[in-house]
């Protein structure tokens, strides 16, 4: 049965409403939506916000960490007075200032091996906005196990990466795009690096893009092309990324078929970045 | 024959600072020796101590990754865009 608009929602959803390519059609695919975000910090701030505006009807939010006061300078789901309270009763806060409709559920734990399966098992879209090689790797992992979609996106000091891995066979992963992480030591985190404060405010926001569209079926998704953007030379470039037969999780012959938990290394001690 | 080189954040300190150089090289693997003679320490963490490439920095020719074609040995054209890729996890 097609679902009637409220009063309300006909008044928010307006502009998508009548925007061909969403429509009432694509407005109502969002709001029939469970839309994942891991991690609240730079990526996921505003992932989440976009995703409650534009009326994903569930967004999950999954974080362990509180709001600190220096990460603020790009965190814009939280603010002052939110400094020590768990991220993602922050960012709850937010969203349901952004739109009250949308119903959220908030996981306030670190994912792990443990208990990946049945956080992400529940929903449609899964988009990675964590801050830490081990969670990244993890995340790939399970969404391709479980046959879900992940919007990935990822920054460092200035320069962003963004793409979309399917599940399926045929199509990249992330471990396509780089089969291993980096031993320790090697890569430095946010917190040793520093990061540009509106960097992830552009990644992010292309993440939700992304989300968005693959909810909506609009468009064609980044699936396939890795968009690289520098913010200092304001580049954007798309380079083929490719499904390697070789992936150890989605080629012909996986080596990894279970959840793994990498050594915390590289993000830490500040994950919640 | 000269080859625009775009670098990531992380290996500029050996660059002065710049986003990007250029480069001799008919192959990737000349091009990378060159850039090492160039600017000292540069590709110390782009090819492992063995002399290959590392898993968690890809290195693009234009669009493509030099995974699908030949490795260190893809040849360079003049005016191809060499473009390298760290694994990055921040968010």
């Amino acid at each position: 049965m097609t679902r009637e608009f409220t009063v309300d929602e006909v008044q928010r959803y307006a502009r998508h409403i009548i925007l061909p390519g969403v429509g009432a059609e694509g407005q109502r695919k969002l709001l029939d939506a469970k839309v994942l975000c891991i991690g609240t910090g730079g990526l996921g701030s505003p992932i989440a916000m976009y995703l409650a505006a534009a009326g994903v009807g569930t967004v999950g939010l999954v974080d362990f960490d509180a709001v600190d006061l220096s990460n603020l300078q790009r965190q814009i789901a939280h603010g002052t007075s939110d400094i020590g309270r768990p991220k993602v009763e922050s960012a709850k806060e937010t969203l349901f200032e952004l739109n009250p409709n949308v119903e959220v559920v908030t996981y306030d734990m670190l994912l792990s091996s443990e208990n990946a399966f049945e956080v992400l098992g529940p929903w449609d879209v899964v988009v990675d906005g964590t801050d830490n090689f081990p969670v990244r790797y993890l995340v790939n992992d399970a969404t391709q196990m479980l046959g879900k979609p992940l919007v990935y996106g990822s920054i460092y000091q200035f320069e962003g990466q963004a793409t979309v891995f399917l599940p399926g066979p045929e199509t990249p992963c992330y471990r396509c795009l780089f089969p291993q992480p980096p031993p320790p030591g090697t890569v430095p985190s946010c917190a040793e690096g520093g990061v540009f404060g509106v960097l992830p405010g552009i990644v992010g926001t292309i993440q939700a893009t992304e989300a968005i569209k693959l909810v909506t079926g609009l468009g064609e998704p980044l699936v396939g092309r890795l968009l690289i953007f520098d913010a200092t030379t304001m580049d954007f470039m798309t380079v083929k990324l490719r499904w390697d037969a070789d992936c150890p999780v989605c080629g012909k012959e996986p080596t990894v078929t279970e959840l793994i938990d990498y050594d915390q290394f590289c993000g830490i001690p500040s994950r919640g970045e | 024959m000269s080859v625009n080189v775009k670098l990531p954040t992380i290996l500029r300190k050996h660059a002065g600072g710049e986003a990007r150089v250029e480069a001799d090289g008919s192959t990737l693997r000349e091009l990378l020796a060159n850039l090492e003679g160039s600017y000292p320490g540069i590709t110390k963490n782009v090819l492992t101590g063995d002399g290959g490439l590392h898993r968690f920095i890809n290195v693009y020719v234009n669009d493509e990754d030099v995974r699908y074609l030949g490795s260190l040995e893809t040849e360079l054209k003049e005016g191809d865009t060499v473009s390298i890729l760290p694994a990055v996890a921040g968010g």
